[in-house]
């Protein structure tokens, strides 16, 4: 909120994610959240719980775990995501605390009704969890909005992976995950200054070469 | 802010108060103080500095250092005067001494002559207020040189066809290209078109004791450290205070201008940070607030005298909002291009400038740019192809492989001037002051719509040209969200259809002068703070003429 949070990138978000008016309208206090998991991440000592119970953590994080894996590259679990968004509902993300509220017991129900044998959802196969997860409204496939749409009400599980994905992609110098395994994954290098030549495309330009003349286009 | 700063007491008239320091109060601020008068500016955002910039994106978002705050400013929208506004965040703007020139994209175009005689051109188009405008791009060529080598402009004079006749070249080089600009500039020449580089109010090299540009990526939406970004913060406000004779005065919000039995204003009431209200006291006031609180401002002004809101004779305070039609197509490439490097834009195109109306079959005209400006977080939440899946092992793996290979094609357009558009005083919502919220009325003129469209083709088969290997284009739907705010109390010389006249002063008000977004008549093809510079640069000139010959006195 281009904007835009400023202008064009606020347009921009807003029709490309999750909209940045959101973002913006939200952001209060994600830096007390994105804190929370940098230190989390840097220390050995498991951090304090202050919305979750030992109990839920474990799920939240199970859940997290699905949005971002760990595969052959560190996902949310080494990112410490968890404690973000412990700390988000605390703070920016205080407005969800009832649709985490609300959705600890949905969640339960549906791995109740889905493979009743198990008791949680951390304790699923990765597949079961996955089956789960798909149960929750329609969410989570990228589905462009135009500039301005609001986004849908999210559901339990479309804010656990919104969550996720703040927590995990925050700028790893100042407020994320200090592994920054989240930059790393996408390919953003974390300096800040850098020069021409900056991608493939650009590499071999050989510099600006006027037109002979105008080609009437209209 | 620096020790050059004079204090004047509020009890004391100064020459000028002005209310908004960004792109166009920055200037009027600096040339009227560098041409001898008294200057107050008032601004609602708080004073920062470089220094207190940051790459760190939750802290400046966070504490909502350089924009309204949805909170403490909420505003309502609808589409039509027939329908119930309900609250929505429907506009952004810079929040801050300086204004949205600090966080601005920094795109430089000059508008073209055509976008001042279109309507003469062109003929009435139904169900708009499409006009002409009261001067001619001749008489604002001086003042867009001026900008360009005040402020500190990057570009190539004569690299497009299509440019408007220039006086001076620009005073240095365009920024580098970035990938992107080379994937657009091959593209658009194989289909015959003509790319050129985008001329940026970013420095490509130290100029007038300022940085050139890092490349560090984090341009659009935040302050620049460097100072290589040519806002009215890191330009026109710190030569302002160097004369010894402009005060800013951060934290003030505006919410009044008094005028006497006489209809004349006499200063601006403003709340202080802790609330308390001033009065500013002042021979002349310039509002300078964005296209969309200076409408609001003069409607909050409203007494006895002036029942319809400051300057409203016309009943055009507020209307005829323009914000630029725009699409956005996306396409993924085989190669990084890392287009996060850098600024936003390093090549345009502006073949489809001027649209034929009898061809195409609607009104309108644009231009196309390259560039990449997603952060992280919000690629992750929707920059990825249609149809990828949003969590799990696969969309892991798009990120991975789409974020340093994506770029996209924006469409900048004309928007037409409809009465109905309009920011007005909400007659339910109160901000934080207790103050009237804005609300927003938008509904797409339908050309502005076939126009976005239009362009959007064009930049489908850019990027098809450019052997793309996926695209997609976002949806062009009605707009509902505002960052071009413009038209909202425009020029012109008819009191019965615009606020103020080609000296930028009100028709209804002698000593009172608006100059920013809302002076447009028509939209121009997007990337208005160029042109928002260059009137600030001639309105100064205009009210320096006039207050020499003594006709602002009582």
């Amino acid at each position: 909120m281009t904007s835009e949070l400023n202008r064009r990138r606020f347009l921009l978000q807003a029709g490309t994610g999750i909209s940045t008016a959101w973002i913006a309208a939200n952001w209060p206090s994600v830096l007390s959240a994105a804190t929370h998991a940098h230190q989390a991440a840097k220390s050995t000592v498991p951090p304090k719980l202050e919305f979750f119970t030992p109990e839920q953590a474990v799920e939240i994080e199970a859940i997290s775990a699905r949005v971002i894996p760990t595969d052959e590259t560190p996902g949310a679990h080494e990112a410490g995501v968890v404690y973000f968004i412990d700390r988000a509902l605390l703070t920016f993300a205080s407005d969800a605390q009832p649709i985490y509220n609300i959705g600890f017991p949905t969640l339960q129900g549906r791995v109740n009704e889905l493979f009743p044998a198990i008791g949680k959802f951390s304790s699923a196969t990765p597949d079961q969890q996955d089956q789960v997860l798909h149960s929750f409204a329609p969410a989570a496939g990228m589905k462009p909005r135009a500039f301005g749409a609001l986004p849908p009400e999210p559901d339990f599980f479309e804010i656990v992976r919104q969550h996720t994905i703040i927590g995990f992609l925050i700028d790893p110098d100042t407020r994320g995950d200090s592994h920054g395994y989240g930059w790393k994954l996408i390919g953003r290098e974390r300096e800040h200054m850098f020069q021409s030549p900056f991608g493939f495309y650009d590499k071999d330009y050989p510099g600006w070469q006027p037109l002979p003349k105008a080609t009437e286009t209209k | 802010m620096t020790p050059d700063q004079p204090k004047f007491k509020t009890s004391e008239e100064v020459d000028f108060c002005i209310i908004g320091s960004g792109a166009a109060g920055g200037i009027l601020a600096k040339e009227l103080s560098a041409n001898g008068f008294r200057v107050v500016v008032l601004e609602q955002g708080a004073y920062l500095t470089e220094a207190d910039f940051t790459h760190d994106e939750i802290k400046v978002l966070n504490e909502d250092l350089l924009t309204n705050h949805p909170k403490l400013q909420p505003n309502t929208f609808r589409k039509t005067p027939q329908d119930k506004a309900t609250p929505q965040r429907a506009l952004v703007y810079g929040r801050m001494v300086g204004g949205t020139s600090v966080h601005f994209t920094a795109n430089f175009w000059r508008f073209h002559e055509i976008d001042f005689i279109e309507r003469s051109k062109v003929g009435a188009i139904p169900g708009t207020n499409f006009a002409d405008w009261p001067i001619k791009y001749a008489d604002l060529e001086p003042y867009y040189t001026k900008v360009e080598w005040e402020i500190g402009v990057s570009g190539l004079a004569g690299a497009s066809p299509f440019d408007p006749p220039r006086s001076k070249p620009y005073p240095m080089p365009p920024l580098p290209v970035k990938s992107s600009g080379v994937i657009f500039e091959r593209a658009a020449r194989k289909l015959g078109w003509n790319p050129f580089p985008a001329p940026m109010a970013i420095l490509s090299q130290q100029y007038k004791g300022r940085s050139a540009c890092v490349n560090c990526g984090f341009c659009l939406g935040f302050g620049c450290e460097v100072g290589a970004k040519s806002t009215s913060l890191s330009t026109a406000i710190r030569m302002a205070e160097k004369t010894g004779r402009c005060e800013i005065r951060p934290n003030a919000y505006v919410h009044r201008i008094e005028t006497n039995a006489s209809g004349r204003v006499t200063g601006a009431v403003y709340f202080d940070e802790k609330r308390n209200a001033h009065l500013q006291k002042a021979k002349a006031v310039i509002v300078c607030a964005n296209g969309a609180e200076t409408p609001r401002l003069l409607l909050l002004s409203a007494n006895k005298q002036f029942p319809n809101g400051l300057a409203n004779s016309s009943g055009f305070v507020g209307k005829n909002l323009m914000l630029n039609s725009s699409a956005v197509s996306v396409g993924v490439f085989d190669q990084p291009l890392n287009d996060y490097k850098g600024f936003a834009v390093s090549r345009v195109l502006h073949d489809f400038y001027e649209l034929d109306s009898q061809k195409v079959g609607f009104y309108g005209g644009g231009g196309l740019d390259a560039r990449f400006d997603i952060t992280p977080i919000s690629f992750a939440l929707g920059g990825l192809p249609p149809g990828t899946p949003g969590w799990g092992k696969d969309f892991k793996s798009a990120l991975s492989h789409n974020f340093t290979r994506t770029m996209e094609i924006f469409s900048h357009g004309t928007s037409l001037p409809v009465e109905d558009n309009s920011f007005s005083l909400d007659p339910d919502l109160k901000d934080a002051w207790g103050l009237p919220a804005l609300r927003m009325t938008y509904k797409d003129h339908p050309d502005d719509l076939k126009l976005a469209n239009w362009l959007n083709q064009r930049a489908l088969e850019l990027l098809d040209a450019a052997g793309v290997q996926q695209k997609w284009t976002l949806p062009i739907t009605e707009q509902q969200f505002a960052v071009h705010l413009l038209g909202t109390c425009r020029l012109g010389n008819d009191p019965k259809s615009s606020v103020v006249n080609a000296d930028h002063r009100a028709h209804d008000v002698r000593n009172l002068f608006l100059c920013d977004g809302s002076s447009l008549v028509t939209s121009g093809r997007g990337q208005p703070t160029m042109t928002i510079e260059a009137l600030a640069f001639r309105a100064a000139d205009r009210i320096t003429a006039l207050a020499k010959r003594g006709d602002l006195n009582p």
